[in-house]
């Protein structure tokens, strides 16, 4: 067993990852608690998505320290061990799987063993069936169960690909930009959602809309330049004149 | 309960393609052996070899649909595979004549004997057994098969350049194969065939009993394929090939579905190179010219990528036209026919012969229902 070097369950330390010689992340800290939810806001560039990258293990930093569950360095594994860790990822353009059905679609992403000859063998269960069903009343795409993902509309993919996020069942959830292009309505009700996955998952969520992240109402980090500007309650963070002028000023 | 699984895996289009087959293996031994030689319903033996050719083609295409059409995995280099399956075949083919060759020579083939070499090289030993030598086939290539893909997709090849390197590796094999201290015959490759277990070659009904069983691999081949992209591996795959990095985030290991599905194509395109060699007579590097691959992707294509169906049907199509063009006053242009017939499906039948076909139907379909409602409401 290794030894626990923190209790967050997510840690990043002076993390820095340089595109051709521009820093989009400069030496980054941010810990996560087990449990937490997390806004992330941040102007367009500030380096949230490279986060992310960095964090589900497609882009490796240059520098510092990136710990899951306090025992996990997420710098050394890819993509497919950081998933199978429990790091789930929502993206910022809504990617589902295009050829596949909407039930599909959660079908793939659903909690299971993801070896070759485990899939190859895979037959139908009503356990499986049930929770498929329940993730398709929660996204409210019931009706959609067996249209192809291809022919849904935007907020229709972002809430499938929440669902998928759903399906994983992953212990820290990345939620990059999750109403963008949705309707106030569909705003609002995901505000809802992404509350009540909270419940029982760590969520890190990044947005722009401030309604949504007042909705949300979590704690709030500011991205700037690829390090943290400022962090604490929404109402903490939007009276910071630093802020002000970085953001939420302009 | 094991037929209702295997049903609900074909759809109406796999049952067609079975019974065809079905009906050709029924019909084709009564067309040839008992339809008398003058009626015009016999089939000769040449035509039943040169059927059984095009289906090797079509199990090879088959293969290919598999890696290209559900994968992603554009591999312009099965010929190598296919040709492989053939070596192993024709290596066998070789033991078989024994004394028999010109230099009657009991152990060593005649090439061998014309190089002066003494004794046989480490890797024909067991090739006189027939069981061994079928292993071979499936194993010779799906190692090949297996070590590339290793190297390949762990460092994350793919597009163009796998397929660059996939034509480099079938070229290797050409080069490699040309040379005569490779041991496999060099430039004049296998041939001189006498028997197969201990049945002659050249015999009308060897040749009718290649042809079954060619049709028989085609069929297993089809339900194997079908089963597969049936699975939810098929569904990880066709995530693979249209979003491989979105997979990878879901906690698939990309590199281990391509990798199994690469190898097992390599063994079916083996298994049709075994069946095309004794068939034909000859197996020779010129098998493994880059050429030979790329002409498979146009069968596929023309047939309708990720068919399957499709992908048999194009083989057999594209090489009817081919045999049709080639023996004619036009031969000099096949390439040129060839080319734009790759050229046009691209351009106007992009789902290929099947999946255009599929369309059609589906239109005329939606056509009469709309003029059955059309004739059942009431004139205003
Ligand atoms: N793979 C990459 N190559 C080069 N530059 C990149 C790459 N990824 C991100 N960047 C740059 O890093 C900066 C941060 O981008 P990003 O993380 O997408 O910002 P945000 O999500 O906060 O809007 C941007 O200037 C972007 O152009
Ligand atoms: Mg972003």
């Amino acid at each position: 067993m290794e030894l626990k070097v923190t209790d967050y369950l997510l840690y990043l330390d002076g993390v820095s990852v340089a595109f051709d010689g521009f820093k989009a992340i400069n030496s980054l800290s941010l810990t996560i608690e087990p449990g937490e939810m997390r806004a992330i806001i941040g102007p367009n560039g500030a380096g949230k998505t490279t986060m992310m990258d960095i964090i589900t293990g497609k882009t490796r930093p240059d520098t510092g320290d990136v710990l899951f569950d306090g025992t996990v360095d997420l710098t050394q594994l890819d993509e497919a061990a950081i998933a199978n860790l429990g790091i789930g990822r929502k993206f910022q353009k809504p990617t589902v799987f295009e050829m596949h059905t909407v039930e599909d679609n959660l079908r793939l992403a659903l909690k299971g063993d993801r070896r070759v000859f485990s899939t190859l063998f895979w037959r139908d269960s009503t356990p499986e069936r049930e929770k498929i069903d329940r993730i398709l009343d929660t996204i409210r795409l019931g009706h959609l169960r067996e249209a192809s993902a291809a022919n849904l509309s935007h907020g229709q993919k972002q809430w499938l690909e929440i669902g998928m996020l759903l399906a994983q069942d992953p212990k820290l959830l990345l939620v990059d930009e999750p109403v963008a292009g949705m309707t106030d309505a569909e705003t609002e009700a995901t505000a809802h959602l992404l509350k009540e996955i909270a419940k029982d998952h760590s969520v890190i969520v990044v947005e722009h809309d401030m309604a949504f992240v007042r909705e949300l109402d979590c704690k709030v980090t500011v991205l700037h330049e690829g390090s943290v500007l400022a962090e604490g309650a929404l109402d903490h963070v939007s009276a910071d004149q630093r802020v002000i002028e970085v953001y939420l000023g302009r | 309960m094991l037929t209702n699984r295997f049903l609900a895996m074909l759809d109406a289009r796999g049952r067609i393609f079975l019974g065809v087959i079905l009906a050709a293996i029924v019909l084709v031994p009564i067309l040839n052996l008992v339809v008398p030689t003058g009626s015009s319903l016999h089939v000769p033996t040449w035509l039943v070899s040169l059927m059984g050719k095009y289906l090797c083609y079509a199990i090879l295409a088959l293969a290919l649909d598999l890696v290209w059409g559900y994968a992603g995995i554009l591999s312009l280099g099965h010929g190598a595979f296919f040709a492989l399956g053939g070596y192993a075949m024709g290596m066998y083919l070789m033991r078989q004549i024994g004394a028999r060759g010109v230099y009657a020579n009991p152990i060593l083939p005649d090439f061998m004997v014309f190089l002066n070499w003494k004794e046989l090289p480490w890797f024909w030993h067991g090739f006189d057994m027939f069981p061994f030598a079928m292993l071979m086939v499936l194993l010779a290539p799906g190692l090949l098969a297996f070590v590339f893909g290793w190297f390949a997709f762990r460092s994350r090849v793919t597009g163009v350049y796998l397929s660059i390197i996939t034509q480099a590796l079938t070229y290797a094999m050409l080069l490699a194969f040309f040379r005569n201290d490779m041991g496999f015959g060099g430039n004049n490759g296998l041939t001189d065939f006498k028997d197969i277990l201990g049945y002659p070659v050249q015999s009308d009904m060897t040749r009718l009993v290649l042809f079954l069983l060619t049709l028989l691999a085609l069929a297993l081949c089809y339900i194997l394929a079908r089963a597969i992209v049936t699975s939810k591996a098929g569904k990880v795959l066709v995530a693979v090939r249209d979003a491989e990095s979105r997979t990878r985030f879901l906690g698939f290991r990309v590199e281990h579905y391509k990798l199994f599905v690469f190898t097992l194509s390599a063994m079916m395109a083996g298994l049709a190179g075994a069946l095309y060699v004794p068939q034909v007579g000859i197996i020779n590097p010129s098998e493994f010219q880059p050429g030979n691959s790329i002409e498979v992707v146009i069968w596929v294509a023309v047939g309708g990528r990720g068919t399957l169906v499709g992908a048999a049907i194009g083989a057999i199509l594209v090489n009817l036209a081919k045999t049709t063009f080639t023996t004619g006053a036009l031969a000099p242009y096949w390439l040129f026919a060839l080319g734009a017939l790759f050229v046009l499906t691209t351009l106007y039948m992009p789902k290929g012969v099947i999946g255009t076909f599929a369309e059609w139907r589906e239109k005329r379909r939606e056509k009469a229902v709309l003029a059955a409602n059309a004739s059942t409401t009431p004139a205003e």
